[in-house]
C-alpha cells in the first residue's frame, strides 16, 4: 500500500497499525458467507495488524489457509491466554480483568488452554474414547437418539423449531451419554455451560457458572468413584493420575464442547440444505456422498467465525512480521475454509466437491478432541433428517430466521420449519 | 512404493489417517495414536498422500 504523501520517519509497522481494522467484522449480508468486509481483509493480506477488545491493543490477525495451518502447527503460538485477555469480538467480562496481574491462573482439565506437556497429558487420557473405531461402535446409539428425536418431531406440531426440537438435544444427549452425565438433570448444567462461552455474560456470572458446574460434576465424579458406572465419567475418576478438579474440568470441557458446537452445525447445516434444494435432492438420491457432504458442510459454514486464538510467549520473526511477546494472534478459520489457493470454487456449496483439509476442526496438537463424534453424529442426523422429512422446508422467509452473530460460534436462535 | 513413517510422540490422536486411509492407518486401543497397518504404499496412493498432508500434528512422512 502506497502513501506518498507521509513523512519517511512513518514507518511500514505505524502505517499498519493505523490501517489496523478493530476486531473481526461479525455482520453479515448472507447467512452463509463470510462477513464482506472480513473477504476483504482476506484478499488484501494473508496476515495483517489488527487491534484487539477490550482495550485496542495491537495484534495479528491471519487470514489464509497457508498461514493458518502454519500458525496452529507451530506452538510456539501458545493457547495458554495471558493477562491483559484480548478478543477479536466485543466480550465485556473482560473489562473486569484490565487491571489483573500476571497470568492468569490456569483452570484445572481445561488442556484447550494448556500447551504441551501439560495439555499432551490431559488430552491422551481422552483420546482412546474419540477413536474413528469407537465412534463407528457409538453409531446405533446416535442413530437411537436420532430416531428418538425425528419421533417426536413427527408426533409434534408442524412447523416445529428445529433448533429447539432436534439439533440441541441430539448431541446433548450423546455427550451426557458418553460422559456418564444424567440427561434429565440437564437444567442443573444447560445455563450454565451457556454462559460459559455467551460473549455478553459478565465476568462475575461466569465465573459463578464456572463454579456451579465444578460443584456439579464434583458431585458426580464422588459418586461414580463410589459406584463406578460404565461411562468416561467413572474411567476418569478411577485414574490415580487425575486429580479431581483436573476431572471435573476435562469433564466440563467436553461437556461444553459436545453440546453447542455440533447443535450449531445441525440448526445451520439444515438451512442450507433447505435454501441449496439441488444439494439436499443429491443426498437424498446419493446417500454415499454423505459423508462428503458433512466435510463440505463444515467448510462452507465455518461456524467457529471468530477463529482461534493463539498468544506469542516469545518475540520472533514469522513470515516477513516482527511478532512480539505478549500479542495475540487470531487466525481466521471462514476464511481461511473459503481461500481460493486450496479449495475450487469455494463461495459454492458443492456435497460433491473436495472440501479435504477444512480447518473447521483446527489443525495441530488441539485439532478437535470430539471431531469423529461430531462427523458421525451429522453423518446420521442429516441423513435421517433427509429420509424421514424429504419434503422439509423453511417455515419463515430465509429472512426472518434469527441468527446468532455475536456469539463464538455461528449459527441460528431458531430455525422454523414445516413438513 | 513408498515407506510410511509414524511418530507416535508427535501424534494428537486425531484420527485423520485412519478416517482418510483406513487401509494404512489404525488407532491405538487406548490412547487413540496412530497405528500403521501397513509401512508402505504405492507411489500413486492418493489417500495415503491426503492421510499424511492432513495430519494436524505433522507425525507422518513418507520415505
Amino acid at each position: 500500500m502506497s502513501a506518498p504523501d507521509r513523512t519517511p520517519e512513518i514507518t511500514a509497522s505505524e502505517t499498519a497499525a493505523a490501517e489496523a481494522p478493530y476486531g473481526i467484522p461479525l455482520e453479515r449480508d448472507h447467512p452463509f458467507d463470510p462477513p464482506a468486509a472480513v473477504m476483504a481483509l482476506h484478499r488484501g493480506a494473508e496476515m495483517r495488524r489488527m487491534r484487539y477488545y477490550p482495550e485496542g491493543r495491537l495484534g495479528w490477525l491471519v487470514t489464509s489457509h497457508r498461514l493458518a495451518r502454519k500458525v496452529l502447527a507451530d506452538t510456539r503460538f501458545s493457547s495458554t491466554l495471558g493477562s491483559p485477555a484480548q478478543v477479536p469480538i466485543p466480550m465485556p467480562a473482560l473489562e473486569a480483568y484490565l487491571d489483573f496481574e500476571g497470568d492468569f491462573p490456569l483452570t484445572p482439565g481445561m488442556f484447550i488452554e494448556m500447551d504441551p506437556p501439560d495439555h499432551t497429558r490431559l488430552r491422551r487420557k481422552l483420546t482412546g474414547v474419540f477413536t474413528v473405531k469407537r465412534m463407528k461402535q457409538l453409531e446405533p446409539r446416535i442413530a437411537a437418539h436420532v430416531q428418538d428425536r425425528l419421533d417426536a418431531l413427527a408426533a409434534g406440531p408442524n412447523p416445529a423449531d428445529l433448533v429447539a426440537e432436534f439439533a440441541v438435544p441430539v448431541p446433548a444427549m450423546m455427550i451426557c451419554e458418553l460422559l456418564g452425565v444424567p440427561y434429565d438433570q440437564r437444567e442443573r448444567f444447560e445455563a450454565d455451560s451457556r454462559a460459559i462461552f455467551t460473549t455478553d455474560e459478565t465476568g462475575e456470572g461466569k465465573q459463578a457458572a464456572m463454579l456451579n458446574l465444578f460443584a456439579f460434576i464434583g458431585e458426580l465424579v464422588a459418586a461414580k468413584r463410589a459406584n463406578p458406572t460404565d461411562d468416561l465419567l467413572s474411567d476418569l475418576a478411577a485414574d490415580p493420575e487425575l486429580a479431581d478438579e483436573e476431572v471435573a474440568g476435562m469433564a466440563i470441557l467436553l461437556l461444553v464442547a459436545g453440546h453447542e458446537t455440533t447443535a450449531k452445525m445441525l440448526a445451520l447445516g439444515t438451512m442450507a440444505l433447505l435454501e441449496n434444494r439441488d444439494q439436499w435432492e443429491l443426498l437424498r438420491a446419493r446417500p454415499e456422498l454423505m459423508a462428503g457432504g458433512v466435510e463440505e458442510l463444515l467448510r462452507y459454514l465455518t461456524i467457529i467465525h471468530t477463529g482461534l486464538i493463539r498468544q506469542v510467549k516469545e518475540d520472533f520473526e514469522f513470515e516477513g512480521h516482527q511478532i512480539k511477546a505478549r500479542e495475540y494472534v487470531t487466525v481466521s478459520v471462514q476464511t481461511a475454509n473459503r481461500d481460493e489457493a486450496h479449495f475450487i470454487e469455494p463461495e459454492k456449496l458443492d456435497v460433491t466437491g473436495d472440501a479435504k483439509g477444512h480447518l473447521t476442526f483446527g489443525h495441530g496438537v488441539h485439532q478437535c478432541l470430539g471431531q469423529q463424534l461430531a462427523r458421525m453424529e451429522m453423518r446420521i442426523a442429516f441423513a435421517g433428517l433427509i429420509e424421514r422429512f424429504p419434503g422439509l422446508r423453511l417455515a419463515v422467509p430465509v429472512a426472518e430466521v434469527p441468527l446468532v452473530t455475536g456469539q463464538s460460534f455461528y449459527g441460528v436462535a431458531e430455525l422454523p420449519v414445516t413438513w | 512404493m513408498v515407506r510410511i513413517i509414524a511418530d507416535t510422540e508427535a501424534c494428537a490422536s486425531s484420527g485423520m489417517c485412519a478416517l482418510t486411509a483406513p487401509g494404512h492407518f489404525d488407532q491405538d486401543d487406548e490412547d487413540g495414536r496412530v497405528v500403521l497397518l501397513a509401512d508402505e504404499a504405492e507411489d500413486c496412493d492418493d489417500e495415503v498422500a491426503d492421510a499424511v498432508r492432513l495430519c494436524p500434528a505433522g507425525a507422518l512422512r513418507l520415505e
